[in-house]
C-alpha cells in the first residue's frame, strides 16, 4: 500500500499537524511573493498580453505538480484515491469564475496574492483584502437563498481522463503539451506587446520543457496502478471482513431499510440486463459489472448515511464487483447475502398467486422462472414487512456506516 | 505605458521615501517565471504528497470570517446551515488545515519580502489612476473575488492549481471562466492599468 499522503492527525496529533500546514503555506507565500505576485500591476498585465507572468507561473505550477503527483501514483508511492480532487459543481463553478475574473481584472489580485501584497505592504493589497473578506462573508449570507444553484449539475470526484474516456497518462502528456505550446504563444505576445524579446529569456526553459515532456512520456509508460493492484494494497485489511462476511447483507435487513429514513441505500444489481428485466429488488439500478466504474465520480465522495449493496444472482460476481469498489476507496460497500436468489427463496410469496418455480443451475445463475409477463411482482420486489410480524426474520446486523478515508477539505476548505 | 518596471531612479526614490528602516534590505529582483512556477509546482506535490490536500486561500479567510461571526452573532451562525457546517456549536472555525496555510502564506510573503528588500508601503496602481480611485477599485475587486471565490469553492490557488493538477473537470472549466471573465472585461477597464 502506497506509504502517501501520510494520515498527519494520527502521526502527529490533531492541532501539531498544523505545523506541516503552517510550513506549506509559508513556502507558498515565500514562492508567490518571489513571483512578483504582490504586485498588482504585473498581475493586471496578463490580461493585456504584456506581461504574461500570471500564466506562466500558474500553468508552470500545474504542470509540475501534475507530473510529479502522477508519476508518484505510477510508482506506486501516492495513492490518488487519497487525495483531494475538488468535486465538480460544474455551473456554480463556472459563473463563480467568471465573477472572479472580473474581480481580478477590477481589484489586481486574486485571494492568495493578496495576502501576500498585505504581507509586503501595499496597499491596494490591504485594501483587495478587506474587500474580500466582505464578499466572503456576503456570499456566507446571501448562500441560503440559492442553495439550490449552489448545489447544482453536481457531477462528483471527477476527472479529465474519466470526462474523456482515456488514459491517464495520455491526459498527462497532453496537458504538458498544451501548457508548452500556450508558453510559445505567451511569449509571443509578450514580445508583440510588451516589448520583451524572447531571446533573452534563459535557455535552460527548453531543458525544463523538454524533460517534463520526457517524465510525462514515462509516466504513460509505466501506466497507472490498475484495480488488481489497488486490491493487493488493500487486501489484507479488507479480505478478512470477506470471510468473516461481515460484509454480506442478509434480505431480512435491507427489508428493514427500505421502510427506514435512517440511512440512503442504493441496490446495485449487476446481474445480466434480462436478469434484471425479469426480476429486481424495487428500487435497484442496473449496473453491468463491467460499468461499475464510471459511477465512481459519485461513488467515490458518498459520505454519511448512504451505503451501496451489491448484488449478483448468488455470490461469486458481487464479490468480485465489491472488490473492485472497495480498492478505488468507495465507502460503506456491501453485498446481498446469497445475491436474488437468497432474496427470493427468503420472501417466497408463492401463496399471493405468484409462481416461482425453482431451478437447478449452476453457480450465479438465476435460480427461478417467472411466469412471462402476467404478473405483477411488487411482493417480492418490495415485501411487506407486516407480513412477517417484526421479529420473524432474524438477522445479524452487518452494515456498519464509516466515514470516508482520505483527504476530506480541498484548496480552499 | 505600465508602472510595473520601474526605473533604477524611481527605485532608489520609493526605497529612500517609504521603505521601514528597520527591515531596509536591498531590493532584489523577483525571479524568472518559470523558475517560480516550478517551485510553486514543487510545493504544490509536496503539499498533495504529504497531506493529500491542497493549496487554499479563500478557504482559510473565509473561516476568519466565520470566526468573527461566531464571537458576535452565535445564534445566527447556528441557525445558517452554510455558517454552522464551519462553527455551529461547539465547532471552532479555525480549528482547520486551510486556516494554517493562509496564516503561512502571510508570514512567507512577509519572510521572503523582507530577506529580498520588497517590504515597502506603496500603493500599486496605472499611471492614469489616483492612489484612493485604486484603493476603491481593490476593495471592489476583492469582494467580487470573494465572493466568486466562495460561489466556486475554491479560488485561484484551491481550485485552478490544486484541482488543475490532479485533473479535476470542475477545476479545469472555472480556470477557463476565470481568464474569460477577465478578458471579456480588461478592454473597459483599461483605464485602471495602461
Amino acid at each position: 500500500m502506497p506509504t502517501f499522503p501520510l494520515d498527519l492527525a494520527s502521526s502527529l496529533g490533531h492541532w501539531e499537524q498544523y505545523v506541516v500546514y503552517l510550513l506549506i503555506g509559508i513556502g507558498f507565500g515565500i514562492v508567490l511573493e518571489i513571483s512578483g505576485f504582490g504586485i498588482s500591476t504585473r498581475l493586471a498585465g496578463q490580461f493585456y498580453f504584456r506581461d504574461q507572468t500570471v500564466l506562466k507561473v500558474m500553468f508552470s505550477a500545474i504542470v509540475v505538480a501534475m507530473v510529479l503527483i502522477f508519476g508518484a501514483t505510477a510508482l506506486g508511492l501516492l495513492d490518488y484515491n487519497m487525495i483531494w480532487v475538488n468535486p465538480t459543481y460544474l455551473i456554480p463553478g463556472i459563473v463563480g469564475g467568471l465573477i472572479m475574473g472580473v474581480g481580478f481584472i477590477i481589484g489586481g489580485f486574486c485571494p492568495g496574492t493578496s495576502l501576500v501584497a498585505v504581507a509586503t505592504l501595499k496597499l491596494d493589497g490591504v485594501f483587495f483584502t478587506l474587500g474580500a473578506l466582505f464578499g466572503i462573508f456576503v456570499f456566507g449570507e446571501s448562500v441560503g437563498v440559492f442553495e439550490s444553484f449552489w448545489n447544482s449539475t453536481y457531477m462528483g470526484r471527477f476527472t479529465l481522463p474519466q470526462l474523456f474516456g482515456i488514459d491517464t497518462g495520455i491526459i498527462v502528456v497532453g496537458v504538458v503539451i498544451m501548457a508548452l505550446v500556450m508558453f510559445f504563444g505567451a511569449e509571443l505576445l509578450e514580445q508583440r506587446f510588451g516589448k520583451k524579446d524572447r531571446k533573452l529569456a534563459p535557455k535552460w526553459r527548453y531543458g525544463a520543457g523538454g524533460t517534463l515532456l520526457a517524465f510525462a512520456g514515462v509516466i504513460l509508460v509505466i501506466g497507472q496502478p490498475t484495480s488488481a493492484t489497488k486490491w493487493s494494497w488493500v487486501e489484507a485489511e479488507e479480505a478478512p471482513r470477506l470471510e468473516k462476511r461481515a460484509v454480506m447483507v442478509s434480505p431480512a435487513e435491507i427489508l428493514d431499510y427500505m421502510y427506514s429514513e435512517q440511512i440512503t441505500m442504493q441496490l446495485v444489481d449487476i446481474r445480466s440486463e434480462a436478469e434484471f428485466n425479469t426480476f429486481h429488488i424495487d428500487g435497484a439500478k442496473h449496473i453491468a459489472s463491467n460499468q461499475l466504474l464510471t459511477h465512481l465520480p459519485e461513488w467515490q465522495v458518498l459520505t454519511g448515511n448512504n451505503v451501496i449493496i451489491l448484488m449478483g444472482n448468488d455470490e461469486t460476481a458481487a464479490i468480485e464487483a465489491w472488490k473492485v469498489l472497495v480498492s478505488e476507496n468507495v465507502p460503506n460497500v456491501y453485498i446481498l447475502d446469497g445475491g436474488i436468489n437468497h432474496w427470493i427463496d427468503m420472501f417466497d410469496l408463492s401463496s399471493d398467486d405468484l409462481e416461482v418455480v425453482e431451478q437447478d443451475v449452476a453457480d450465479d445463475q438465476l435460480g427461478y422462472t417467472f411466469p412471462v409477463g402476467t404478473v405483477d411482482f411488487m411482493p417480492l420486489a418490495r415485501p411487506n414487512p407486516s407480513s412477517y410480524g417484526p421479529f420473524d426474520l432474524e438477522y445479524t446486523p452487518r452494515i456498519e456506516l464509516q466515514g470516508k478515508k482520505g483527504a476530506t477539505g480541498g484548496g480552499c476548505g | 505605458m505600465t508602472t510595473y518596471l520601474p526605473t533604477e531612479k524611481e527605485l532608489q526614490v520609493k526605497t529612500q521615501s517609504h521603505s521601514i528602516s528597520l527591515i531596509r534590505r536591498k531590493e532584489k529582483p523577483f525571479i524568472n517565471a518559470y523558475a517560480g512556477g516550478i517551485l510553486l509546482g514543487i510545493v504544490l506535490f509536496l503539499t498533495f504528497f504529504i497531506t493529500g490536500n491542497g493549496l487554499g486561500a479563500s478557504g482559510g479567510m473565509n473561516r476568519f470570517v466565520v470566526y468573527f461571526q461566531d464571537a458576535l452573532v452565535p445564534d445566527h451562525v447556528d441557525n445558517t446551515p452554510y455558517l454552522a457546517a464551519m462553527a455551529g456549536g461547539d465547532i471552532n472555525p479555525l480549528d482547520n488545515w486551510v486556516v494554517f496555510v493562509t496564516v503561512g502564506t502571510v508570514v512567507g510573503g512577509f519572510l521572503s519580502g523582507w530577506w529580498n528588500g520588497r517590504i515597502k508601503l506603496e500603493t500599486n496602481r496605472g499611471p492614469r489612476m489616483s492612489a484612493k480611485t485604486r484603493w476603491l477599485m481593490a476593495f471592489i475587486g476583492g469582494a467580487l473575488m470573494g465572493y466568486g471565490a466562495r460561489m466556486a469553492r475554491g479560488c485561484t490557488s484551491g481550485q485552478a492549481l490544486s484541482g488543475g493538477a490532479v485533473l479535476s473537470v470542475g477545476s479545469w472549466a472555472f480556470m477557463l471562466a476565470v481568464f474569460a471573465g477577465g478578458y471579456a472585461v480588461a478592454y473597459f477597464v483599461r483605464k485602471f492599468w495602461l
